[in-house]
């Protein structure tokens, strides 16, 4: 089983030399050094890259233009006066009613899902990281839920939280510890709580397998100095295992922020934003814009301003990712 | 040496108790989607009732798998055509743009998909590819050129031009260098992007959700979230649970076949990036 032993790098450097970079190169005894082949054929290059040109700029360049376009018009889904309105589309999205709880409530379920899910994910990586009979096989199942798509995830727990067949409030009840049948999804914070537990389980082997890499990344004579001095378990940790284990630490961090703060799967399975809009995220926000009020300007304009923030985001963390990373 | 090991006994106890708990929503959806339950397809005892009510829903099982292979397997042979020679292009070739055009790849990365979905939508339309599984497979296509190019390119860097230098000097063109020598040696790269497009691709819901509007035309996770609206918000659990089985169950078996490439891909991608 692979996960047994995962391997120091992904792209180990076959042996031989480095090509030569030099424009004079070595010469080899040749009066005139045209440089190495792949220097000397542009057009050639240009072709082989020409569908991933395409594809980049078809795919992803014009709908970037688009979808400001889009934000700064009055655009309904269906056929339509297509005018210039800016501002109007940023304005009224402003003033949606469901905007500050949309935002308030995304910020809670990615706080909350980011604490839990890395502290899950630092105690999996804690405990399967050293190599001892059946260990393997504990990485393959804590990562087995990651190889699932969110989609079917949810519908899975859709199943679980169901009142009908639902297992798991029968398991209460059993042990006493509910009265009656639980509504998982019934409540505002029931339902958020249900969720957080889907992501978790979805998602903490991913992140303990990126802990884990980085885990194995650790010298291990720094260890060993560190008990020559005599230091314990905890401190061991605390001074050693969590400042090493920080660009890690960084990335999990950054992914799972960016990817909770644009939640949309899950709840659009689980709950559909309910009970009572409570568990509408920002892009339900744009879905239901775009695809219940056919208001494709005020979807371009909530996007616009989603990506600006996620742009921000990612620059600033990615920057102290690569601070941390030396 | 263990850093921070528990005892033995306690160790174990806390590692078993939660692979137990990780394993049982997998276990538990396998069971109830043969196990009777009332209000399923599969009223008591146990059999593949809620498997035969999948068969038959709506526009049938056998469509939906169609629909969901064909996205997920061209989307993942337009992802290899085109990582695979762009990744050559980028590792071998010098020309202008190439780098702004792979920091450009690389950027989509930054830009989240559901904010692109509505342009893509329009655009999409325009093109005369509105509710097209072809056009859908476009979209996800190039949300995995980021890691495939990357992925590529690491793969050919570390391929030695010694390689495929003398073939070159004798005359022989860069394409037949690409296919006859270079290709055998960056497979284990082919194979990684391959198998986490197809994940993707197999896995995707809100870019079928919103470029689908046709629902015969839905693949499999679509088609089953799509199962409770048939019936007013009623849900059936039990074809819902079969449902789940048959979109994991392609999901497991790869990723237990292929875990090598899986790792490898996250040692280089996740990491490295």
């Amino acid at each position: 089983m692979l996960l047994a032993r995962s391997r120091g790098s992904g792209s180990p450097a076959p042996g031989g030399e480095p090509p030569s970079r030099s424009p004079s190169g070595t010469g080899k005894g040749r009066p005139v050094h045209r440089g190495p082949w792949w220097r000397t054929r542009p057009a050639q290059g240009i072709g082989y890259a020409a569908p991933t040109g395409v594809f980049v700029v078809v795919f992803f360049v014009v709908p970037l233009v688009l979808v400001g376009r889009i934000s700064l018009s009055d655009w309904p889904l269906l056929a339509g006066n297509r005018g210039l309105n800016a501002p109007d589309n940023f304005t009224e999205a402003a003033g949606d009613d469901l905007l500050w709880p949309a935002v308030r409530f995304t910020l809670t379920y990615t706080a909350l899902v980011t604490v839990l899910l890395l502290g899950l994910a630092l105690l999996l990586a804690l405990l399967v990281q050293e190599t001892r009979p059946g260990t393997g096989l504990f990485r393959t199942v804590f990562f087995l839920p990651s190889a699932l798509g969110l989609a079917s995830a949810s519908l899975l727990f859709l199943g679980m939280y169901s009142p009908n067949v639902g297992p798991i409030s029968p398991l209460l009840e059993r042990l006493g510890l509910v009265d009656g049948p639980v509504s998982f999804l019934g409540t505002p914070t029931a339902a958020l709580w249900s969720t957080v537990a889907l992501i978790v389980w979805k998602y903490a082997g991913f992140y303990m397998l990126i802990l884990l890499v980085g885990l194995q990344r650790i010298p291990q004579d720094v260890y060993e100095a560190a008990r020559m001095d005599g230091a314990g378990r905890w401190q061991t940790f605390r001074s050693i295992t969590l400042p090493l284990l920080r660009p890690s630490l960084a990335l999990t961090l950054l992914l799972s922020v960016t990817g909770s703060l644009l939640a949309f799967d899950q709840f659009f399975i689980l709950t559909k934003g309910g009970p009572d809009n409570s568990t509408m995220t920002v892009v339900s926000l744009i879905y239901r814009e775009a695809f219940q009020r056919l208001d494709l300007g005020a979807a371009a304009a909530l996007s616009v301003v989603v990506l600006a923030v996620l742009l921000i985001l990612n620059v600033a963390q990615f920057r102290g990712l690569r601070g941390t990373d030396t | 040496m263990k850093p921070h090991g528990l005892g033995r006994t306690p160790h174990h106890v806390l590692v078993g108790g939660l692979a137990a708990l990780f394993l049982f929503p997998l276990a538990w959806s396998a069971w109830a989607s043969v196990s009777g339950q009332p209000g399923t397809a599969q009223q008591s005892g146990y059999g593949l009732g809620n498997y035969r009510s999948l068969l038959h829903y709506d526009a049938g099982l056998a469509q939906y798998l169609w629909n969901s292979t064909l996205v997920s397997l061209l989307t993942v042979a337009l992802t290899l055509l085109v990582s695979l020679m762009g990744g050559y292009a980028f590792a071998r070739f010098t020309f202008p743009g190439k780098n702004a055009l792979f920091l450009l790849t690389l950027a989509i990365l930054m830009v989240p998909y559901a904010t692109l979905l509505i342009p893509l939508y329009v655009l999409l339309g325009d093109l005369g590819l509105q509710n097209s599984l072809f056009g859908l497979s476009l979209v996800l296509t190039v949300y995995q050129l980021p890691f495939a190019t990357f992925m590529m390119r690491i793969s050919f860097e570390s391929v030695p031009h010694e390689l495929e230098e003398s073939a070159l000097v004798d005359g022989c063109g860069t394409a037949k260098a690409l296919l006859r020598i270079l290709l055998p040696a960056v497979w284990p790269g082919l194979v990684t992007v391959g198998l986490f497009a197809f994940l993707a691709a197999w896995n995707d819901f809100i870019a079928p959700l919103i470029l689908i509007s046709d629902s015969a035309k839905a693949p499999l996770p679509l088609a089953i979230a799509n199962l409770r609206q048939r019936s007013m918000g009623a849900i059936d659990y039990g074809t819902t649970e079969a449902g789940v089985v048959v979109l994991a169950l392609p999901c497991l078996v790869l990723f237990l076949l292929l875990q090598r490439h899986y790792i490898r891909g996250f040692m280089s991608g996740a990491l490295k990036g």
